[in-house]
C-alpha cells in the first residue's frame, strides 16, 4: 500500500479476485497451475521486443557463458532435457555444464547429493576447480551461449500460447509484460512478490526460477526496488529455513551429511564446498558449528565430532515420513506448532500415520485436530475407526504465545526482529525453548551412566544455557549469542562470519547470523525510528548477512562500479578511497576494485572478479541457466500439475518428470488430464481472518465469528450448471476424500477459456477441521501427496475435483461410498492400462496402482 | 476538567484492505462478546459475517462486490470491483441517541465524543430509535445500550483508539477534528487529481446531524456502503412534528366544530 501511495503500479495475477486484487491497479485471473507458461511468456516478450537490460545481462549474468555441446533442450526432446534417466526417474546433469568446465557448483549444495553425478562421493578436492575456464561470448551470438539457449527455450511461449494455456487474453497479458518492461532498466526497477500460490506445486521451485530469469534479464536483482519477495504465512518462516526445521540442511544452508558418501569430514567438505567464490569458506562454518554444538569434545583429532551428526539415508520429507508412519515404520512423532491433520495434504493419510504411531507429542495453544485425532475425525464419523482401538499414546503440551516468551522473528527480507516477553505464560504453558532445553537436559541425565559409544553425541552435547525464573526458563539471548558465534578461548562474541576459522578457535551456531550479537549487543532488538536514520534504516533490527538490507547489492552499480542511474544509486565504488560504499553495507569484498580479474586457477575468494556480484555462485554470475542446483531441469518448463483439466499444450511430457509420486491405495490420483469424473480445477487458499490450519484462530471467538464456516468460492456459471444456490451446501470430491461446505457464489470467480474450452475453478480455504469453536470439513482431505523434487513441497494449489449441490453422505453411508469409490478405482486402473496401451500421452498409468491390500482407514 | 479537545476518526476507504484488524482490536480492547448470540453463522454477504454495527460490534467492515469498475483499476473480470469500508459510530454534533436519552447516561465528553455511561444506562432503548445511522443497540443479555466509546479510556491515557492503532494501512486515522478535515480534503483532492472522480467525503456535510466527528472518504454513493445519504436526528424534525400535530389538531377541532355547527344547524 505504501508503494502504491508512492506511485507504484500493482499488478495482481491470481485465479480469484481477492482482497489483494481489490487493491491492485491491474488484476488478471489465471488458471491455477499455469504460471510458468505466463512468466515464460514474459521472457518471450522480453526477447521479442528486445527489452533485456543489455549491460547488466552481459556483465552480471551467465548469459554469455557457453554450455556443453551435448546439451539438449526441451525444444529438442519434447519436454525433457538431456540426461533423463527414465529407470531412475531423475536427471544426470553432466550435459548441462559449462563448456570447458568439468562441474559447476551451485549456491547451496545439498541437492546434488541426489542429483549430480559424483557429488557427495569420495573426493580429494572440492568441485569447481576449473570454473574460471568457462567459455564466454559477450556478443551473445554464439548459438550455444546461455542467452541464445534461453531465447530458444522460451520461443514457443508466445502470447497466443499464454492465452491458450493460462486463459489470459492476449491483450491483458501484453499489457502486463509491457508494464514490467517499462518499469525496469537503469532508472526504474520492478519487484515480484509471491506466496504459496507459486510454491505449492510439483514444479514449484521452477516457478520462482522463472521469475528469477525475468528479474535477471531486466536487471532487477541486487538493486533497490527490485528482487523477488516471498510473502510468508508465519512470523518466522524465513527463520525456520535459515536455522532450519528442514531435514536436509544444517544452520546457514550447510548441507546435511549423507550416509553413503561422507565417511569423514574431509570427504564431506570436498563434496560440498566450492573451489571458488564464497562457498569455499564452508569448512570454517562447519567446524565452527561443530564447536558450538560439542564444545571441548570437538577436536581436530576426532574430526570435530563430525561423526556425531545424523546422516541422511534418503528423502526424509514430511510426506515420506508420514507415509512411512502409515506403513508402521516410524514409532514416534513430535508436532510443535503445527496441525498436519488439517494443514498438510491428504488428511486421511495423515491420520492413518498417527494411528500407526506408538506415541505423539503435540505442543500448541489448544488441542488441535492433530492432538485429538484419536477421538474425533472423519474416520470416526464414518464408523471406520473407534477410539478404543487406537494405541497411539498422545502427549499434549500447552504452548506459550509469542507475547509470553522472547526471541527473534526473521522476515522475508532476512530481518531479525527481537520480541520481548510481555507477560508470564499461564499455568503449564511453556515456550518451545523451555521444552526443548529441558527435554535435552532430561535426556542427558537419562543417558549419563550409559557406556555405549552411540550415546556419546547426546552425552557430550554442549547444552548449558543459563536459566531464570520459577520455571527455569532458558535465556533466549544466550542462544542468540551462540548463534552469533564466539572465540572459544575467551567466549567473546565474534563481530561477523569473516572472523570464523576452521581450526577450532571459534564456535558459531549459524554463520549467516554471525554479527547479530557483535560486541555483546543484541542488534536484533534495535528499534531506532525511521525518522532518526537513513531511508535504508540499518539500525532497525538486524539483517543477515552482516546487516545487509539488500543482497548482491554490488549489482546496483555497473561493471565499472558506477551507479546505473542517479535515481537508483545504492552501492558504488569510491575510486578515491578505493573501496565500495553507499547506502547499505556493500555485499562485496570491500576493497576489491571493479577492474579486478582473477588470475587463472585462482581459488576461493580470490576467484571473485570485480564484476561478479553474485559471490555465492561458483562463477560469480546470476544464473539464467542453472547447470546444477535444480533437480528437474536447468531451465523452467511448463508442466501441468499432477492432476490437470488439460493436456500439456507445449510438450508431450505432461507433468514434471522428476516429481515425487506416492503411488499408494491411500493416496489415489486422478487421471493425469481431462478426467471426466473430476472436471474442475481446485486451488486452496487462506483467509486473513484465520491462521493456516486454524490452531491459533479457531479457538478464538473474535476471529471465528469473522469467518465462521467452511465455504468454497465458485462462479455464477458453475453454480448454475450444478444447481447450486449462494450460501447453500455443496459437496466436493476427489479420489482422496469428500467434504461439504457452503457455496460462495461470486463474480470474483470467473470461468476461463483454456484452449477453446470453458474451465471452471473452485477456490477452497483450508482453515477448518473437527475441533475448535468453529468447525468444518478440512480442504486437505481432498489433496494428495505429490512432491516438488527440489524441496519436497506438496501440490495443493492446483488439482482437479468434482462439485455437486447438497451435503455429503454421513456415517455408514459415507463409508459405503468410500468403499465403492475404492472399487471403482480398481476398475479404472484396468481402464487406464488399456488407455496406456492405446498410446495415451502422459506419464505412466494416470490412475494409481494399488500397493497395499488393506482399504483406506 | 481537562481542556476540551475535539477529536474523531478519518476513515479512508480507498486504502482499506478489508483485514478486519480494527474489528478485532476493538473487541479485544473493549472485551466485547462475539456478535452472534445464536452461534457463528455464514451470512454469504461477501466476506462480512458480523453484518452491521451493534451492541457488540463497534467497528464493522463491510464488503461490497459491485458490478462496476473502480476508477484507476482494470480487471479482466470487466465491470467489477470489490470495495471495503470500516464503519463506526459517527459521534454526531447533534447526537440523536444523546438527545433521546432520558436518564443522562449518554453524554458528550471532554473530547467532544459521545459516550454511554454503562452504570447510568437503564436499558430503556430510546437511544436506539434516536440514531439515524442505526449504530447504537441494546445487548440482549444485560439490556443496556452499547456503542463505540472512541476508546474513552485510551484517550484518557493519551493513547489513540484501538482500531486506529491496529489499522496497518492508516485507513483509520485518529486525531483532532480540524486536522482530520484538512487531511480528508487533501486526500480528496489527491484522488480527484488522480482521476478518481467518484471520490467524496461523508460526514462533515450531514446537516441533519450537525456534521460528524467520524469522517469517511468513499468512492460511491453512501447507500452502496449501507450509509444513509441524508440522516436527520429525530429531534430536528420535532418542531415540524409538533407543528403538524398542532395543524392536525386544529383541523380536527375545526372539523369537529364544523360538524357540531352543521348538526346544530340542522336541528
Amino acid at each position: 500500500m505504501e508503494a502504491r501511495r508512492r506511485g507504484a503500479t500493482i499488478v495482481h495475477v491470481d485465479p480469484r479476485f481477492t482482497r489483494t486484487s481489490a487493491m491492485a491497479n491491474v488484476h488478471v485471473p489465471i488458471r491455477a497451475g499455469s504460471d510458468i507458461a505466463f512468466l515464460g511468456g514474459i521472457i518471450h516478450y522480453i526477447f521479442e521486443h528486445e527489452r533485456w537490460f543489455h549491460d547488466y545481462v552481459v556483465a552480471f549474468t551467465n548469459a554469455a557463458t557457453l554450455v556443453k555441446e551435448e546439451f539438449r533442450d526441451t525444444e529438442d526432446l519434447d519436454g525433457l532435457f538431456s540426461g533423463w534417466k527414465p529407470d531412475k526417474g531423475r536427471y544426470d546433469i553432466g550435459s548441462w555444464q559449462y563448456e570447458g568446465v568439468g562441474e559447476a557448483v551451485p549456491a547451496a549444495g545439498h541437492k546434488e547429493i541426489f542429483a549430480e553425478p559424483g557429488a557427495g562421493k569420495k573426493r580429494h578436492h572440492p568441485r569447481g576447480q576449473d570454473v574460471l575456464d568457462e567459455k564466454r561470448d559477450e556478443t551473445l551470438q554464439d548459438p550455444r551461449c546461455i542467452f541464445q539457449i534461453v531465447r530458444r527455450h522460451f520461443s514457443r511461449y508466445t502470447p497466443e500460447m499464454v492465452e491458450r494455456i493460462c486463459g489470459v487474453p492476449r491483450a491483458d497479458f501484453e499489457r502486463i509484460a509491457k508494464t514490467i518492461c517499462d518499469n525496469s532498466g537503469r532508472e526504474r526497477t520492478t519487484a515480484f512478490c509471491y506466496a504459496v500460490g507459486w510454491t505449492q506445486h510439483s514444479v514449484g521451485v521452477q516457478y520462482i526460477r522463472t521469475a528469477a530469469i525475468i528479474q535477471l534479464l531486466l536487471g532487477n536483482i541486487g538493486r533497490p526496488g527490485g528482487g523477488i519477495m516471498a510473502l510468508r504465512g508465519h512470523a518466522s518462516i524465513q527463520g525456520s529455513t535459515d536455522i532450519p526445521t528442514l531435514y536436509n540442511l544444517l544452520p546457514g544452508y550447510i548441507p546435511m551429511a549423507h550416509v553413503e558418501h561422507t565417511d569423514d569430514l574431509d570427504t564431506y567438505l570436498n563434496a560440498n564446498e566450492s573451489a571458488t567464490t564464497w562457498w569455499s569458506e564452508l569448512p570454517k562454518y562447519v567446524v565452527s558449528l561443530l564447536k558450538a554444538w560439542w564444545g571441548p569434545a570437538a577436536t581436530k583429532e576426532n574430526d570435530w565430532c563430525f561423526d556425531y551428526l545424523p546422516r541422511l539415508t534418503g528423502i526424509h520429507s514430511h510426506m515420506v515420513t508420514v507415509a512411512d508412519m502409515a506403513d508402521g515404520k516410524i514409532p514416534g512423532y513430535f508436532v510443535m506448532g503445527e496441525n498436519p491433520v488439517v494443514g498438510s495434504p491428504n488428511g486421511a493419510l495423515q491420520r492413518k500415520g498417527l494411528r500407526k504411531a506408538k506415541w505423539l507429542v503435540v505442543r500448541d495453544f489448544a488441542p488441535t485436530e492433530t492432538a485429538e485425532f484419536w477421538r474425533t475425525s472423519p474416520e470416526h464419523e464414518r464408523g471406520e475407526v473407534r477410539a478404543e482401538d487406537i494405541g497411539t499414546e498422545v502427549f499434549f503440551f500447552p504452548a506459550a504465545a509469542h507475547t509470553e516468551k522472547e526471541g527473534t522473528f526473521t522476515n522475508t527480507q532476512r530481518l531479525l526482529q527481537w520480541h520481548h516477553k510481555a507477560v508470564e505464560p499461564e499455568g503449564d504453558c511453556r515456550s518451545e525453548l523451555h521444552f526443548t532445553y529441558h527435554l535435552g537436559k532430561r535426556l542427558q541425565r537419562l543417558y549419563a551412566q550409559s557406556q555405549e559409544e552411540r550415546d556419546l553425541p547426546l552425552k557430550l552435547l554442549l547444552w548449558d544455557y543459563p536459566t531464570s525464573g520459577p520455571h527455569a526458563e532458558p535465556s533466549a539471548e544466550a542462544v542468540l549469542a551462540e548463534i552469533n558465534g564466539y572465540t572459544v578461548a575467551d567466549g567473546k562474541p565474534v563481530s561477523g562470519y569473516k572472523e570464523l576459522t576452521d581450526d577450532g578457535a571459534t564456535a558459531c551456531g549459524c554463520w549467516i547470523y554471525s554479527g547479530v550479537y557483535a560486541n555483546g549487543l543484541n542488534h536484533a532488538a534495535r528499534r531506532k525510528p525511521a525518522r532518526e536514520q537513513t531511508w535504508v534504516a540499518p539500525e532497525w533490527g538486524w539483517a543477515w548477512p552482516a546487516n545487509r538490507r539488500l543482497m548482491y547489492n554490488r549489482a546496483s552499480a555497473d561493471r565499472d562500479g558506477k551507479p546505473w542511474s542517479e535515481r537508483k544509486r545504492y552501492v558504488w565504488w569510491d575510486a578515491a578511497k578505493k573501496k565500495w560504499t553507499g547506502e547499505d553495507v556493500p555485499d562485496f569484498i570491500e576493497d576489491r576494485p571493479p577492474d579486478y580479474r582473477p588470475k587463472k586457477h585462482a581459488k576461493g575468494i580470490d576467484a571473485i572478479g570485480g564484476d561478479d556480484p553474485f559471490i555465492m555462485q561458483a562463477d560469480g554470475k546470476g544464473w539464467l541457466f542453472a547447470p546444477s542446483g535444480t533437480i528437474d531441469g536447468p531451465l523452467p518448463t511448463h508442466y501441468e500439475p499432477q492432476e490437470s483439466v488439460v493436456e500439456n499444450l507445449l510438450y508431450k511430457q505432461q507433468c514434471n518428470p522428476a516429481r515425487h509420486e506416492f503411488r499408494r491405495r491411500d493416496n489415489r490420483y486422478h487421471r493425469a488430464f481431462a478426467d471426466p469424473r473430476f472436471p474442475f480445477v481446485l486451488t486452496t487458499f487462506r483467509l486473513t481472518e484465520h491462521h493456516t490450519a486454524g490452531g491459533m484462530s479457531r479457538p478464538l471467538p473474535w476471529l471465528s465469528e469473522l469467518q465462521p464456516e467452511m465455504f468454497c468460492e465458485i462462479s455464477p456459471t458453475l453454480a448454475q450448471a450444478r444447481g447450486v444456490v449462494h450460501g447453500g451446501w455443496v459437496t466436493l470430491t476427489t479420489a482422496r476424500g469428500q467434504i461439504e461446505c457452503r457455496a460462495m457464489v461470486t463474480e470474483r470467480m470467473r470461468a476461463l477459456i483454456i484452449d477453446g474450452r470453458r474451465i471452471e475453478q473452485v477456490g477452497v480455504p483450508y482453515h477448518w477441521g473437527v475441533v475448535g469453536r468453529v468447525r468444518g470439513d478440512a480442504a486437505n482431505d481432498l489433496t494428495a501427496f505429490v512432491e516438488d523434487p527440489n524441496v519436497t513441497i506438496m501440490e495443493t494449489k492446483a488439482l482437479t475435483c468434482d462439485l455437486v449441490a447438497g451435503r455429503r453422505p454421513r456415517g455408514a453411508a459415507a463409508h459405503e461410498e468410500r468403499v465403492a469409490m475404492d472399487e471403482e478405482m480398481l476398475l479404472r486402473i484396468e481402464e487406464a492400462r488399456a488407455l496406456d496401451e492405446e498410446g495415451l500421452r502422459g506419464e505412466g498409468p494416470p490412475l494409481a496402482e494399488p500397493t497395499q491390500k488393506e482399504p483406506t482407514g | 476538567m481537562e481542556p476540551r479537545r475535539c477529536v474523531g476518526f478519518f476513515t479512508d476507504t480507498t486504502v482499506c484492505i478489508g483485514c478486519k484488524a480494527c474489528e478485532v482490536a476493538c473487541k479485544q480492547w473493549n472485551q466485547l462478546p462475539p456478535n452472534n448470540s445464536d452461534g457463528f453463522v455464514f451470512t454469504g454477504m461477501s466476506y462480512d459475517n458480523t453484518q452491521h454495527l451493534g451492541a457488540s460490534t463497534w467497528r464493522h467492515v463491510s464488503f461490497v462486490e459491485r458490478e462496476k469498475p473502480l476508477e484507476g483499476q482494470t480487471t479482466s473480470l470487466g465491470a467489477f470491483s470489490w470495495i471495503f469500508h470500516s464503519d463506526v459510530c459517527k459521534h454526531c454534533q447533534r447526537a440523536g441517541c444523546l438527545e433521546n436519552c432520558p436518564t443522562g447516561a449518554i453524554i458528550r465528553t471532554e473530547f467532544d465524543t459521545i459516550y454511554v455511561q454503562p452504570d447510568v444506562c437503564n436499558g430503556c432503548g430510546y437511544c436506539v430509535a434516536g440514531c439515524p445511522f442505526g449504530v447504537i443497540d441494546r445487548r440482549e443479555d444485560d439490556g443496556r445500550a452499547w456503542k463505540c466509546t472512541l476508546c474513552y479510556d485510551r484517550l484518557k491515557a493519551d493513547l489513540e483508539p484501538a482500531c486506529a492503532k491496529a489499522c496497518p494501512t492508516d485507513s483509520i486515522v485518529f486525531g483532532e477534528l480540524e486536522v482530520l478535515h484538512e487531511k480528508a480534503e487533501a486526500r480528496l483532492a489527491e484522488l480527484h487529481a488522480a482521476g478518481v472522480s467518484e471520490a467524496r467525503l461523508y460526514g462533515p456535510e450531514l446537516d441533519g446531524v450537525g456534521g460528524t466527528n467520524a469522517l469517511f472518504l468513499l468512492v460511491d454513493e453512501p447507500e452502496v456502503y449501507n450509509l444513509p445519504p441524508a440522516p436527520v436526528v429525530p429531534q430536528k424534525t420535532q418542531g415540524e412534528a409538533w407543528r403538524s400535530v398542532a395543524v392536525g389538531a386544529a383541523a380536527m377541532a375545526l372539523l369537529a366544530f364544523g360538524v357540531v355547527a352543521t348538526t346544530r344547524g340542522r336541528r
